[in-house]
């Protein structure tokens, strides 16, 4: 097969960039190594929709997401267009909020795009990101005004929808001005569960001064989807943000999380959980850099691992000789279920400066036998007492969600999930049940 | 109710119950006293089937059932409770979630329905009452940062809760105050009918001045040695144990 670069270089003069993206993506490509357990990701040809023909799908009448009843600004990206129709809350947005597709943005909002778009990517690039920064033309666009404060979350859903193999490469920006508050919910689904995907998305967020931002992602795509997600935060002064990445059903995926505080006083709390079986895979790649005085951050990524799934957690945190009276927190812990499910932790601290209170821990176990006992001779099978001991290993991750309905559906959602696990029918979809 | 035969059994190869021998009927308080390592605390983990023990031999047939067929939660579902020792700290999980599932697992055993949440409440109330049990404690999360009262408190609710036929009290009045005792005493007490029956295993004559024993059992290297009234603590407490080694010999 092609390589990318040799599919782009055919196609380039086709492609219509999003302005502002920055120049060397090609050449970066070409330099930067995907880490070498990625590489078969990229062995795959995959179909890329260059001339950007739109998916005869209407989101809102044939896709149900698995959050309904929570009240949201519900928007849809399919593969990696920006889905146009919209639902009638999104009228009440308050005046100012911009939400619309990225490639529109360039056009009618360049002055809002222009000092952020590519900024963050360029910087933190790898050749994933440079891969999505070759073939990106579309994506979302958020804009929060200064003082503006969401009544709702935003909810974005990526719906991966093809009759073929499909890469998709979305680049989203998101900007939340000062003291505005946002939070937004990006989950990902799969409608196609027998066609392989790659979702190769980068996110840039921007919080400015005093402004509080929560973007929590939940994925539930198939096991032949590869989620390669990047997303840059990028806090300034007195800002407090908050990421929260939940991933229940997947095939591979890597969510490269890279929070950087370029003001005093910001606080980020960064955190997720993996809930994999089967032959899953799940890379939380993280790094929260402290700049300046006063920082604060608090990380917490679980994973509950089965049958032969694999998870990656690497947790650098850097504090720069500027950052005095940093506070900074990390923990990972992790349960194996099976016998060959895998886990590597990378705890990575680089403390520059001496005036500062970090920690951090990192844990893998089995279930707690005694504890097992002890809710069995309660009458609790074993089974429900599994199920009580992993949705209480998880629950602090979820407690981390901040709005109150959502925080609900998703702690449903993950018990839903830790009982299919156990199904003999997890791995069946797999099989025969095609 | 419960019928023991001839029970050995081991933990790690090492043989601990070497041939135990217990009846115990409906409305019988039985006390099992005994030195340190005797094997007291094994005889009720094998009962509730701990799965850190082996059974090497022996019979245990409880309500008319083979008992060591059935797995613990089935025993616990059969009516056998046991207060641990050691109650087990369960971060995470909620009293009234653990309570609830424990409840309703035991009433679809029976074939009852589930109960609703109104019903469960009220439920709960009522057996808090018992052992005078602090609603922030119903309110945490399982046994968690429980002082060691609290702790053997919330095993008696428990109890209260599931109304088992047959209830273990595992060292019930180890690191308890004189308070404390008289209240988890007082507990067991309210909870006794004709129809169910206790083990208590203690160190101490004490807690049978509070729960008055039908039977006193002495449990010594792996049997039981001498059974005796209510006396018999009386007795223990005053030689200790030595001279019944001498009087086997």
């Amino acid at each position: 097969m092609a390589t990318y670069s040799d599919i782009y270089l055919s196609v380039k003069d086709r492609i219509q960039p999003l302005q502002g993206v920055y120049q060397s993506a090609e050449e970066d490509y070409q330099r930067l190594l995907q880490p070498a357990e990625w590489n078969d990701v990229l062995a795959v040809d995959y179909g890329l929709n260059i001339q950007r023909l739109n998916i005869q799908v209407n989101p809102y009448q044939v896709f149900h997401c698995d959050v309904p009843g929570i009240q949201s600004y519900l928007y849809f990206v399919i593969n990696d267009i920006f889905y146009h129709e919209q639902s009638a809350r999104n009228q009440s947005l308050p005046h100012g909020v911009i939400i619309c597709s990225m490639r529109e943005a360039t056009e009618r909002h360049a002055d809002l795009v222009r000092p952020y778009l590519g900024k963050l990517m360029a910087a933190q690039t790898d050749s994933f990101v440079a891969l999505n920064a070759m073939f990106a033309q579309d994506g979302f666009f958020i804009y929060v005004p200064d003082d503006v404060q969401l009544e709702y979350p935003i909810q974005m859903i990526n719906v991966l929808r093809s009759d073929v193999d499909l890469m998709a490469n979305a680049h989203n920006l998101v900007v939340v001005g000062k003291n505005a508050k946002a939070s937004l919910l990006v989950c990902d689904h799969t409608m196609d569960g027998k066609v392989r995907f790659c979702e190769n998305r980068v996110t840039e967020v921007f919080v400015e001064e005093g402004a509080q931002y929560e973007h929590y992602k939940l994925e539930d795509t198939s096991e032949l989807t590869n989620n390669l997600t990047s997303l840059f935060v990028s806090q300034a002064a007195s800002s407090d943000a908050l990421v929260n990445i939940i991933t229940l059903r997947n095939g591979q995926t890597r969510n490269k999380i890279i929070i950087t505080q370029e003001g005093d006083r910001a606080v980020s709390t960064l955190c997720g959980m993996a809930v994999a079986s089967g032959k899953q895979v799940v890379d939380n790649f993280t790094r929260i850099e402290h700049r300046h005085i006063g920082g604060k951050s608090e990380e917490l990524v679980k994973y509950v691992l089965d049958g032969q799934a694999k998870g990656n957690f690497t947790g650098e945190l850097k504090v720069l000789p500027n950052a005095q009276q940093t506070e900074a927190y990390q923990t990972n812990r992790n349960i194996l279920l099976s016998a060959d499910a895998k886990v590597r932790t990378r705890p990575q601290l680089e403390i520059y400066a001496d005036n500062v209170k970090c920690s951090h821990g990192a844990t893998t176990g089995q279930i707690d036998e005694t504890a097992l006992f002890y809710m069995q001779q309660r009458c609790i099978s074993l089974e429900e007492a599994r199920l009580l001991l992993m949705n209480a290993f998880l629950a602090d991750v979820v407690g981390n969600i901040r709005v109150p309905s959502l925080q609900e559906r998703i702690a449903t959602l993950v018990d839903k999930r830790l009982r299919k696990a156990d199904d003999a029918c997890a791995g069946c979809r797999e099989s025969h049940c095609k | 109710m419960l019928e023991i035969k001839d029970l050995h059994a081991t933990i790690n190869g090492k043989e601990i119950l070497k041939g135990v021998n217990l009846t115990i009927n409906r409305g019988e308080v039985h006390a099992i006293m005994g030195p340190n390592g005797a094997g007291k605390s094994t005889l009720s983990a094998v009962l509730t089937g701990n799965p850190a023990y082996t059974v090497t031999k022996g019979t245990v047939v409880f309500n008319g059932k083979n008992l060591l067929e059935m797995p613990p939660e089935v025993r616990a579902r059969e009516g056998m409770f046991l207060s641990f020792q050691y109650p087990v700290e369960i971060p995470g999980v909620s009293m009234v979630n653990f309570m609830r599932t424990a409840v309703n697992e035991k009433r679809a055993y029976e074939g009852k329905e589930p109960l609703s949440a109104s019903e469960f409440l009220r439920l709960m109330r009522e057996k808090k009452s018992i052992v005078e049990m602090d609603n922030k404690l119903t309110n945490r999360a399982v046994n968690e940062g429980f002082s060691g009262g609290e702790k053997k408190r919330n095993e008696i609710f428990q109890m209260a809760m599931l109304e088992p036929c047959l209830s273990i009290l595992d060292e019930t009045d180890s690191g308890l105050d004189i308070d404390a005792l008289r209240i988890v005493a007082n507990g067991v007490n309210k909870l006794k009918t004709p129809d169910n029956a206790s083990i208590v295993i203690t160190h101490y004559q004490r807690l049978l001045d509070y729960i008055v024993p039908d039977f006193v059992h002495v449990l010594a290297d792996g049997r039981i040695v001498k059974t005796g009234d209510k006396t018999l603590a009386l007795e223990l407490e005053e030689k200790g144990y030595d001279w019944l080694k001498d009087e086997k010999l």
